[in-house]
């Protein structure tokens, strides 16, 4: 047996919100539905929405699935986790979430999350009129027969879900499952997408270092807004303001062009707290490295003693 | 109350047969090969237990090497034919076989050896025909199961064994799910390799057994002592050996009384497929195994089935995707060419001499409600002609 959480058997047993929702003559109201899967897959869910187009909320969410128990379980968890969010809120739900609201999936059933995940983008897209959107992001050469994955959806789903193994794309998105021809395509997807995720943060490391020598020189004989790097003697108001002017001048704007960002968090003693923000903050490769860049960075150009810690 | 009606995945200890054992864990722990009496008086009872299982399959003692499991034995079996004829690079076996054969034949295959997979029918049924025209002078076996592990569809074994034998080639027959369901006579057959394992007769997991046929030049796949004639090197698994010459005798006489066991089974699917719309039997119009009924339940799944029968305290299993953590539903229903709407939700229920009337009965009484709870639920209720085509998505007042 799968080692299913209580909650996924709960939901399971004991599902809410499952059924269709009608299509109703109430004032602003919309009803709508998103389906992925087939029967062929072995698993499909369609999510009925019933939303409230003046404010863009969804009023009401019910399924319907045919699947295994975690594909019903995550269908049910995905339709409690929209119930009152706006379109633009639902559309933040990760599967990770529905995985999480269901106390955890095992590998192997992650899937049935991003079903949940792209049932609501489907209805969602329906109800703006937005057609197959997902699908032309999704748009490529087809890498799994049996299921229908193509390699943007592959190398998504590995980026999204921070994935190193061919194992875990086949848990995730069904790819390589079934005949198994593809497996060594994936394989090389995967190898392309770790290396591209790997020297991400190295680039925006170096771009980093760059940005600081270059502003180095101008900001010491400017005004000595900096202080020598021997000087040890600082307040701790001006440890944390030299901190934070390092990081707004010469790191945050190499992350942000990157679609990354930074925020002091705290200072103590010489542990600086920072939070690393967006693109940065998904992928804990990445996080490492930037890390280490930034704290080369203060240890350079505020006090050599400065340890940094993501938070 | 513990419903078993998975016994093709594996069975009950007998009640006898663990008496019969437990004497050889507990006090005559010597080894059969000894030069003393205290190991001599094992080895007496290991040769009782090999006149009890030749006796099942009609064969003589010294044609049975006992040996761990049914994999093992199926593995062997293929070894020992390519060693008997090693300049023949061809094997048959069917698309349906037990992944202990099939997994095999696919190695093989990286090896340089061409291996034929016959297909079935929409029954579940080979076509002897099909056999005949893949077979040469160059094929070194045929291998094939007596009857399937998911279905119960009985392969006609005899006349396909006759066939391997004009061409030359050795036969070997997978009989893991159906010794002690079906009378086996090997005294005047084709086959010449035969496999069968203990748990799958009410002797405990890890005994098995293949029967070589006496003449047949065999290697042996495991090497190390003289154990089994030089068959089966190893220090042989005593109790289990016992055990499996207590199930064999005990099967034995049980054999004439399985038609009671078929009249179970048939009670069980009438009655499911009578209060239950869209199911139908997989492998129904073939001869079948008398405990097995294999019912596909269309527009569920099948893993979701298992879960809400067990919470009724029903065992069974499932050729659905979901339950093996591969993604592809059953080999052996894909092969039948079954269509998606029945391979996901297809069911096994495989009996047992020791399942009752009222066990039956408890499995019609909660299924029809089971079927129809996770139909309310399925997108496809009774059709999916809909799925996913353009339709108004949008109602909006």
């Amino acid at each position: 047996m799968w080692d299913y959480s209580e909650k996924v058997l709960d939901l399971f047993y004991n599902p809410v919100n499952q059924g269709a929702i009608e299509p109703t003559d109430e004032a602003d109201t919309a009803t709508v539905f998103g389906e992925v899967g087939s029967i062929a897959c072995g698993d499909a869910l369609r999510l009925h929405l019933k939303i409230k187009p003046s404010t863009d909320t969804i009023l009401d969410a019910r399924f319907q699935t045919f699947g295994c128990t975690s594909a019903i379980a995550s269908s049910s968890a995905l339709t409690e986790l929209v119930k009152g969010k706006t379109l633009d809120e639902a559309l933040t739900v990760t599967n990770h979430e529905i995985a999480d609201y269901l106390g955890g999936l095992p590998e192997a059933k992650m899937h049935c999350s991003v079903m949940g995940q792209e049932a609501l983008e489907a209805a969602i897209n329906n109800y703006r009129g937005i057609v197959t959107e997902h699908h032309e992001e999704d748009e490529g050469v087809l890498v799994c027969s049996c299921f229908g994955i193509t390699e943007p959806r592959i190398r998504r789903v590995i980026r999204e879900n921070s994935l190193t193994t061919v194992e875990q794309v086949t848990n995730y998105v069904k790819a390589g499952g079934g005949c198994g021809t593809c497996l060594a395509n994936i394989e090389d997807i995967l190898l392309e997408a770790l290396a591209e995720q790997a020297s991400a943060p190295t680039k925006v490391a170096a771009d980093i270092a760059i940005n600081a020598a270059a502003a180095a020189p101008a900001a010491t004989s400017a005004s000595a807004t900096y202080p020598p790097a021997t000087a040890a003697n600082l307040t701790t108001v001006q440890k944390v303001l030299f901190i934070q002017q390092v990081l707004e001048e010469e790191i945050r704007p190499v992350l942000v062009a990157d679609g990354g960002d930074v925020e002091l968090h705290d200072v103590e003693g010489d542990r600086v707290l920072v939070r690393l923000k967006g693109a940065c903050s998904s992928c804990s490769s990445s996080a490492e490295t930037l890390k280490t860049a930034i704290e080369a960075q203060l240890k350079e150009r505020v006090l050599p003693t400065l340890e940094v810690t993501a938070v | 109350m513990v419903v078993y009606l998975d016994n093709n995945a594996t069975t009950c200890v007998d009640p006898a047969v663990l008496d019969a054992m437990l004497p050889y864990l507990r006090d005559f722990y010597g080894n059969p090969s000894s030069m003393h009496s205290f190991g001599g008086q094992v080895g007496a009872a290991l040769e009782n237990a090999r006149a009890e299982v030749a006796a099942l399959l009609g064969a003589e003692d010294t044609e049975i090497v006992f040996n761990s499991c049914g994999s093992e034995g199926n593995n062997t079996a293929i070894h020992a034919a390519l060693a008997a004829q090693p300049e023949k690079r061809h094997i048959i076996t069917t698309q349906v076989e037990h992944p202990a054969i099939l997994s095999v034949c696919k190695h093989l295959e990286k090896k340089g050896y061409t291996v034929t997979y016959l297909s079935v029918d929409g029954t579940g049924q080979i076509d002897l025909m099909e056999l005949e025209a893949a077979i040469t002078g160059g094929t070194a076996l045929v291998t094939m199961m007596m009857a399937n592990n998911e279905t119960g569809v009985v392969f006609p074994v005899e006349a396909a064994g006759a066939i391997a034998k004009s061409y030359g080639a050795t036969f070997h027959v997978d009989a893991v799910q159906a010794v002690g369901k079906l009378p086996i006579n090997l005294s005047n057959s084709t086959i010449d390799m035969l496999t069968l394992s203990g748990h799958k007769l009410h002797a405990p997991k890890g005994i098995g057994a293949l029967y070589v046929r006496r003449g047949f030049r065999f290697r042996p796949f495991l090497l190390g002592g003289h154990q089994e004639r030089g068959r089966r090197a190893g220090t042989q698994n005593v109790a289990g050996i016992v055990a499996l010459g207590k199930a064999a005798a005990i099967a034995r006489q049980h054999l004439p009384s399985v038609l009671q066991e078929a009249a179970l089974r048939d009670t069980l699917e009438t009655g499911l497929l009578q209060t239950i719309p869209d199911c139908e039997v997989n492998g129904g119009g073939s001869p079948r195994l008398p405990n097995t009924s294999n019912i596909g339940f269309k527009y569920i799944e099948g893993e979701a089935i298992l879960y809400m029968l067990n919470r009724e305290g029903i065992c069974a299993s499932s050729g659905s995707a979901c339950t093996s953590g591969s993604l592809e539903p059953s080999h052996v229903l894909t092969s039948m060419g079954l269509p998606y709407t029945i391979l996901h939700g297809s069911i096994r229920f495989s009996l047992s001499r020791f399942t009752t009337v009222a066990e039956v009965n408890h499995v019609l009484q909660v299924m029809p409600g089971i079927v129809r709870r996770l139909r309310e639920m399925s997108p496809f209720n009774n059709d999916q002609a809909d799925w996913l085509q353009g339709r108004d998505l949008v109602n909006q007042h």
